[in-house]
């Protein structure tokens, strides 16, 4: 199981190190350090890297790697999903987390971790068992207990621990009773450069805020519940009600927690709520010319926000100068990202962006595709069409305030663009309606006879 | 520079340190001098009595341990603190004594007296933390103390303690191997546990300790299955990773009977899943059935680790065409964060290779993005490719096209090899595929061709058609590609065909032989091997080429190379005393296999899936093979069980819901096994799987509160099952009855010890080991309010859980059906036994623990609350003289040191009562003050719960008819309506536990007087508002009184 856990920033400094187990020395990181340094990015950092006698597996949130040493087998899910639920109670506990709140609340972080593993075994991770157990620091709280000489460790042992619904806390209660829920998803797509759609799946989840008093059971239905057919729950929805009703039967936590998410998969057909028209040119020798412009598809009716489009140039290319009808754009030089930041869709002008691009002198057209990655959300629509139906509450007296948002934001959405060289001959754009006996791999007709 | 920035960082965040603490890591003379300054400070504050200071203290502490930095020398300052009142200085001390508790082991030792204090705390969570502190402190010489602590903590009547039991046996096993027959009696005793908050944690123990003993699963197979559900998650991937296993050793291979060979398999799922029925294998076990059963809900999981615990259980162990329900699940997952990401996609890769059916409708899940990291990138380009078939595979070279034109060399590389694979696996495209490959040698990028030209020359091994003009186009490349492996296939290409192209050749050989010296070694071996293969078939031309090129070998500086040389020119131009080679073209163009291009995670599977050994295809640290299928199915009645005892909590909802369900997986045994026809029936159901689970799983997880028509079918069954299940029984009882009477006679040896041990007062002075130091910490420490465990020989080894040694003959026949069991109610307020007037100002509660006192079983405990309401501070707290009638005794509370103003303190008395209610009358003297107290015990105090099956208990009751039977008929309150209601009122009279029974109107109790252990047994009979009340017990008067005792409980508003 679990032996020490070490937390790495991404200058490679140990932040915090505990351990269950006896101690192992620090000297074990230095093997993660060679790995961290031989990674082009944080990101390509193998999630589990053996090392002599031991493995460690690692998570990287906000550019903080938390290290588990492991001596023996066990599944690396385990671990891994471990660790992202440290991150979550940290994330609960201070709102972030960060290295610099980690390094300001060691003692509280300490407390938590002791709590949460024994011997390297879960113990407790609800969050809101350890909420009762380690009360979250506040400037109140801190004033009161130097005051009356409380600590914020409980010497009780949280009801939910023994209770059948663990994720509760007891003797809840609130003025206003309020339960909202935001049903979000992410449109995941491939968009290929004649706007067809390579494939596109929703990944959909719901949010729920709930601050209801005493031990509501709420019923949560949808008006059309077959669109989500691989659903995952938060361990309180009761799953036989689903299987058999369709419904969302559950005594929800107290505060923030995902209910649900589901997946619709790509056998689907996805609406993709927008497009984009680009046509990149370039001349052997001069540079190119590049022209996007981008629009609203399926919406009903809602506007596009927040849009952002980025672009990775290929090597070749030195700048870009753009003109925009709207928003900004912006061409990092040593990323060769091209950041067009666009805002709202005003379906009636649609935003454009034209402009020149310049290659390295004596470079040759780029012969491989940049994509374009792009970021929006819709208010008001879920792309998948899940509706809520009704929320109803059993169990108590009083009559909550209840409410539902629909979000639907860009997950991995990209769009696939060819660059069109002018003097070559334009092969590729030939090869899009490939059949059986046509494998057109790029190339251009310039070979060697 | 870099450190020197990390440095001024760490001081900007630390005000609260001084700065000093930074500053003097440059220079190490510095740091002394600091460092002492600063640890006077914290020893100031450790060793003041202001809570805040130490709090402050231990907070620096333990920043300094987080940080790496050593405070071990603070240990003596630090762990005097360990008896502080305020909670959170005491667990910061827990964190700082388990990390140094291994360093500085004698004074550890000085701490752990305050644990086992602790361990007898009313407050669970005390309890709990103490066992867990006292189980981490790696410290040898206490192993023999944990050791106790755990199997008094496995049978606490708190769930949490005995999951706190739990945990620490693995590390008392790491601590001390020698304890392993101990630990794992305690085991099995946990796995019994039916609170689904032990039960992981038992599992979990199991795994560590001895996962080698299949047999106490057997008992607990159903249960595990069918509470799997309501465990924590935590628990359920060790749960079900523990029952593949298990699985496998018990069950038969559910695809052998009729084995579907692989190629039709896939065939066939072209068409329909309906098609797939007749190839269906045999109904399985339904121990099986109900595993996977069982396990399927909790693919809907958040917990990835769960999910993929589930689809490595139904990979290993499901019927074919079931497997399949488990792919949408995974696919949820590989949308997760990159680190869930790869280990599931790795799993998904070595499915695939199997199971290619299994994904296939979902391939386009597995399209690269660009924002995937390469790892991840060169998974799913694997999946894709074990993915293809003739259906999708236009789709996917499409998709690989646009790969082809990526940014990243390395992807693109991956993607070549990719394609290649397709052309070989896939007849149908491997004309197409080639063309394409032939088309990238024109690229401009060097890596990529190089790859293509290694593909090409693979799948031109197994390719006839239209070798001529692709090995004439890649022989034209010779001159613009570099890279080595690129060049060596090309030559080797070309010797290989040299008949086909026989034209270039010799033209070839000459410019490589031009070149010879500046190439690198793989392509000097494969200009060697092309001299030799052309001198073979065209010696015209190139016997002085080849001669010239074996000269250039002969002085190469790779002795490689000039091996490979001078074995050629032996074989080809022999010199005289050697014979020559008759046929050379027979070796060195032999026809040669083609290779297999195959997926890298093709033989992954032999590991268990989503296990770190799987993951890195490595054999992990204490990775367990999983056993193949037995060819037979061993004994299934091993499972069977026999009826269960009542659970004994009162109020926890959370319980009856799991007996229900309990009830219900002893209701499946007898439904299978009773007549073969439902057998039968049962492989039909499973065939109509997807209904079938919904509904038959469903009325198993409807909340069970209520519903009492069906209890009552339940219990008839139970019923009928107990008769079917005897015989299987009969067995095993006697397996248990021998080991009862071994423990006994090892308790019988340790008695006198035991007595020993006590009755002597614990004195430091004979010996001086370690243990003792703790026997002096004993008495420094004032307010121990418990004689306990004074670790002198016998002290730790006394019996805890007294077995039934002197039974009356009534029983003797069958002593082992009668079980001990946990109190279901603990009164936790004392009542006031002296008041604060009688007293003059000394308070005196009592409160029976109802736990058996460690001196003598036949003891019943009893917790003295002593409070000080007087001005003045007293003296100390102890027994003075007593006088007793016969056969009462008492076992006295050590010495309290001192009763300060407004305090409270506590004392443990054992007292037995030898099964009368007369009052033991004795005195304390507190201070200079004389108390007179007289304990006269409740009826219900003088017995202990036992349990038994309930045709044990009909069987005593018929033998205690007569006088020995006293009635009283209660009337009930109405407010008391539900079963619960009632029993409760039973238990807070008496120390009793429930005896299943199959009448919901009928209530049964057993007790055992604590003196001479004599059976007491309670029936209540309810009819609406009345309850009869029947005891029957051998002495007379307890019976009476017990039976008034309960009429009026019962009676009570």
């Amino acid at each position: 199981m679990i032996e020490s856990i070490f937390l790495i920033n991404g200058l490679g400094d140990i932040v915090m190190e505990k351990h269950w187990a006896s101690a192992i020395p620090r000297s074990i990181c230095d093997y993660f350090f060679d790995v961290q340094k031989s990674a082009s990015r944080p990101e390509d950092v193998p999630p589990v890297i053996p090392v002599p006698h031991n493995y460690l597996i690692n998570l990287l949130r906000n550019n903080l790697f938390f290290v588990a040493v492991i001596s023996s087998e066990v599944p690396p899910l385990f671990v891994i999903e471990f660790l992202q639920r440290v991150v979550h109670i940290i994330e609960e506990y201070f709102g972030e987390c960060k290295e610099s709140i980690i390094k300001e609340q060691h003692v509280v972080v300490y407390e938590l971790l002791d709590e949460m593993l024994d011997n390297g075994y879960p113990l407790a991770t609800e969050s809101n068992i350890l909420k009762e157990l380690i009360k979250p620091p506040n400037l109140f709280r801190t004033i009161t207990n130097t005051v009356t000489g409380k600590s914020n460790v409980s010497s009780i042992l949280p009801s939910g621990q023994l209770s059948n619904v663990p994720w509760r806390r007891a003797d809840v209660k609130y003025a206003n009773n309020e339960a909202y829920f935001d049903v979000v998803e992410e449109v995941d797509a491939i968009i290929d450069k004649m706007g067809g759609t390579v494939m596109a799946e929703i990944h959909g989840y719901i949010d729920c805020c709930i601050r209801l008093s005493g031990n509501p059971d709420l019923t949560l239905s949808f008006i059309n519940p077959r669109l989500c057919d691989d659903v995952s729950f938060h361990p309180c929805v009761r799953f036989k009600k689903w299987e058999a009703e369709r419904v969302l039967s559950f005594v929800p936590p107290d505060g923030n927690f995902t209910l649900m998410s589901y997946h619709v998969a790509s056998n689907n057909i996805v609406a993709i709520p927008i497009y984009v028209k680009h046509n990149i040119i370039f001349r052997e020798g001069t540079g190119g010319k590049m022209d996007l412009t981008v629009g609203p598809r399926t919406t009903m009716g809602k506007t596009v926000e927040n849009v952002v489009l980025e672009i990775t140039m290929p090597k070749s290319v030195l700048n870009c100068t753009l003109t925009v009808t709207q928003g900004r754009a912006s061409f990092d030089s040593v990323t060769r990202v091209l950041l067009w930041d666009i805002g709202k869709i005003d379906p009636t002008k649609l935003p454009g962006c034209k402009g020149s691009i310049a290659l390295q002198s004596g470079a040759t057209i780029p012969s491989s595709n940049p994509v374009i990655n792009v970021r929006f959300c819709v208010n008001q629509l879920a792309a998948s069409g899940l509706k809520v139906n009704r929320l109803d509450m059993y169990g108590e007296r009083y009559k909550p305030f209840k409410g539902v948002k629909y979000i639907t934001k860009a997950g991995q959405f990209q769009v696939r663009l060819t660059i069109v060289g002018t003097t070559t001959v334009t092969a590729a754009a030939a090869t899009f309606d490939c059949d059986y006996d046509r494998l057109g791999l790029i190339a251009s007709a310039t070979t060697c006879d | 520079m870099a450190n020197q920035g990390v440095m001024t960082s760490l001081r900007d965040e630390n005000h609260s340190t001084p700065d000093t603490e930074f500053a003097s890591e440059a220079t190490i003379g510095n740091f002394f001098s600091t460092d002492y300054k600063r640890n006077d400070d914290l020893k100031q504050m450790l060793d003041s009595n202001k809570d805040g200071l130490k709090l402050e203290a231990m907070k620096r502490i333990i920043t300094m341990i987080a940080k790496g930095r050593d405070p071990s020398h603070l240990f003596p300052a630090v762990v005097k603190n360990v008896v502080s009142k305020n909670i959170e200085v005491k667990k910061l001390v827990y964190v700082y004594l388990v990390r140094y508790a291994e360093e500085q082991q004698d004074l550890a030792l000085l701490s752990i007296s305050t644990f086992q204090r602790a361990l007898k705390d009313p407050n669970q969570l005390i309890r709990a933390s103490a066992l867990r502190v006292l189980s981490s402190i790696r410290v040898p010489v206490i192993a023999p103390i944990v050791m106790l602590a755990i199997k008094e903590s496995a049978a606490d009547m708190s769930p949490y303690v005995r999951k706190t039991a739990a945990h620490s046996i693995p590390k008392l096993y790491s601590l001390d191997p020698e304890q392993k027959d101990e630990l794992v009696a305690v085991i099995e005793k946990l796995l019994m546990d039916k609170a689904t908050l032990v039960i992981g944690s038992a599992v979990m123990a199991f795994e560590q300790v001895c996962p080698e003993r299949t047999d106490l699963i057997h008992k607990n197979y159903r249960k595990l299955c069918n509470l799997i559900v309501d465990v924590e998650e935590w628990g359920q991937v060790l749960i079900l990773n523990m029952l593949t296993r298990y699985a496998r050793t018990q069950f038969v291979d559910p695809n052998t009977k009729q084995p579907v060979p692989e190629k039709e398999f896939y065939e066939e799922e072209e068409e329909d899943e309906a098609t797939d029925e007749p190839t269906r294998p045999r109904s399985l076990d339904a121990d099986h059935r109900l595993l996977l059963r069982n396990a399927k809900p909790l693919l809907q999981s958040r917990n990835s680790a769960v999910v993929m615990a589930v689809a490595q259980l139904y990979y290993h162990l499901a019927p074919k065409n079931e497997v399949g329900t488990v792919a949408r699940p995974l696919l949820r997952l590989v949308r997760s964060q990159r680190e869930i990401q790869s280990v599931v996609l790795t799993t998904i890769a070595s499915m695939s290779v199997k199971r290619k059916d299994m994904f296939e409708p979902h391939f386009k899940s597995f399209f690269i993005h660009t924002v995937d990291p390469l790892p991840v990138k060169l998974m799913k380009l694997d999946i894709l490719t074990n993915l293809a078939g003739e259906s999708n595979i236009s789709l996917l070279l499409r998709e690989f096209q646009v790969y082809i034109a990526s940014q990243d060399s390395k992807f693109v590389a991956a993607t070549i090899q990719a394609i290649g694979r397709c052309a070989s696996n896939i007849k149908e495209v491997t004309s197409t595929c080639l063309a394409g490959l032939v088309a990238l040698l024109s690229n401009k990028d060097e890596a990529i061709v190089a790859e293509s030209v290694v593909v090409i020359k693979n799948l031109l091994q197994s390719q006839s058609a239209d070798q001529e003009a692709i090995i004439t186009k890649m022989i034209k490349l010779i001159d613009h590609v570099i890279v080595p492996v690129a060049r060596a296939s090309i030559l080797w290409l070309i010797g290989e065909y040299c008949d086909k192209v026989a034209k270039y050749g010799p033209d070839v050989l000459r410019q490589m032989a031009k070149s010879f010296t500046n190439e690198e070694d793989l392509v000097k071996l494969q200009i060697v091997n092309l001299a030799a293969k052309l001198f073979v078939t065209n010696p015209k031309q190139t016997t002085l080429l080849c001669q010239y090129v074996l000269n250039l070998a002969k002085y190469d500086i790779s002795y490689d190379i000039r091996d490979r040389a001078r074995l050629i020119r032996n074989i080809l131009f022999p010199s005289e005393n050697i014979k020559a080679i008759k046929n050379p073209k027979k070796i060195f163009l032999a026809p040669k296999p083609a290779p297999i291009l195959e997926s890298k995670y093709k033989d992954r599977d032999t590991f268990q899936l989503g296990s770190l050994s799987h993951f890195l295809n490595i054999r992990a640290n204490g990775y367990r093979d999983l056993p193949d299928f037995p060819e037979v199915a061993p004994d299934s009645t091993v499972r069977n069980v026999e009826p269960p005892s009542r659970p004994t909590s009162v109020n926890a909802e959370r319980v009856s819901v799991s007996y229900a369900q309990e009830e219900k997986s002893k209701r499946k045994p007898t439904f299978y096994s009773s007549s073969s026809e439902e057998e039968e029936v049962d492989g039909e159901e499973s065939k109509s799987e997807t209904s079938e689970t919904v509904t038959e799983s469903d009325s198993e997880m409807s909340e069970l509160q209520s519903e009492p028509d069906q209890d009552l079918d339940k219990k008839s069954i139970s019923i009928q099952e107990k008769t079917a299940g005897k015989t299987a029984d009969s067995t095993e009882d006697s397996d248990s009855s021998e080991s009862e009477t071994s423990s006994e006679s090892e308790e019988d040896e340790i008695r006198p010890k035991a007595a020993q041990g006590t009755t002597s007062p614990p004195s430091a002075q004979t010996t001086k080991s370690n243990l003792d130091l703790l026997l002096d910490f004993d008495g420094a420490v004032p307010d121990i309010p418990t004689p306990i465990i004074t670790p002198t020989i016998g002290g730790f080894l006394t019996p805890i859980v007294p077995t039934v040694t002197t039974s009356s003959s009534l029983m003797s026949n069958s002593v082992d059906s009668i079980v001990m069991s946990s109190p279901a109610y603990v009164a936790n307020n004392p009542k006031e036994l002296i008041s604060r007037t009688a007293g003059n100002g000394i308070q005196v509660g009592i409160r029976f623990t109802r736990s058996p006192h460690l001196y003598s079983s036949t003891m019943a405990s009893i917790e003295l609350h002593f409070t000080n309401t007087t001005a003045e501070d007293l003296g100390e707290i102890k027994v003075a003289n007593k006088v007793l009638p016969v056969g009462m005794t008492i076992c006295d509370f050590p010495v309290v040191s001192s009763l300060p103003h407004g305090q409270t303190r506590t004392a443990l008395i054992g007292i037995d009562f030898g099964d009368s209610t007369q009052a033991a009358v004795f005195d304390i003297s507190i201070g200079d003050r004389i108390l007179k107290l007289s304990i006269k015990p409740p009826i219900g105090e003088i017995i202990r719960a036992v349990s038994m099956s309930e045709t044990y208990f009909l069987s005593q009751q018929v033998k205690l008819r007569g006088m020995q039977e006293s009635t009283a008929v209660a009337t009930l309150p109405p407010s008391v309506v539900d079963g619960h209601a009632i029993c409760r009122r039973v238990y807070e009279v008496a120390n009793v536990s429930p005896i299943p029974s199959s009448d919901p109107l009928v209530f049964r109790f057993g007790g055992q007087t604590l003196s001479s252990k004599t059976l007491v047994l309670i029936t209540l009979k309810t009819e609406a508002p009345k309850v009869t009340v029947i005891v029957n017990c051998e002495k007379i008067i307890i019976g009476q009184m017990l039976a008034n005792q309960v009429k009026e409980a019962l009676d009570k508003h």
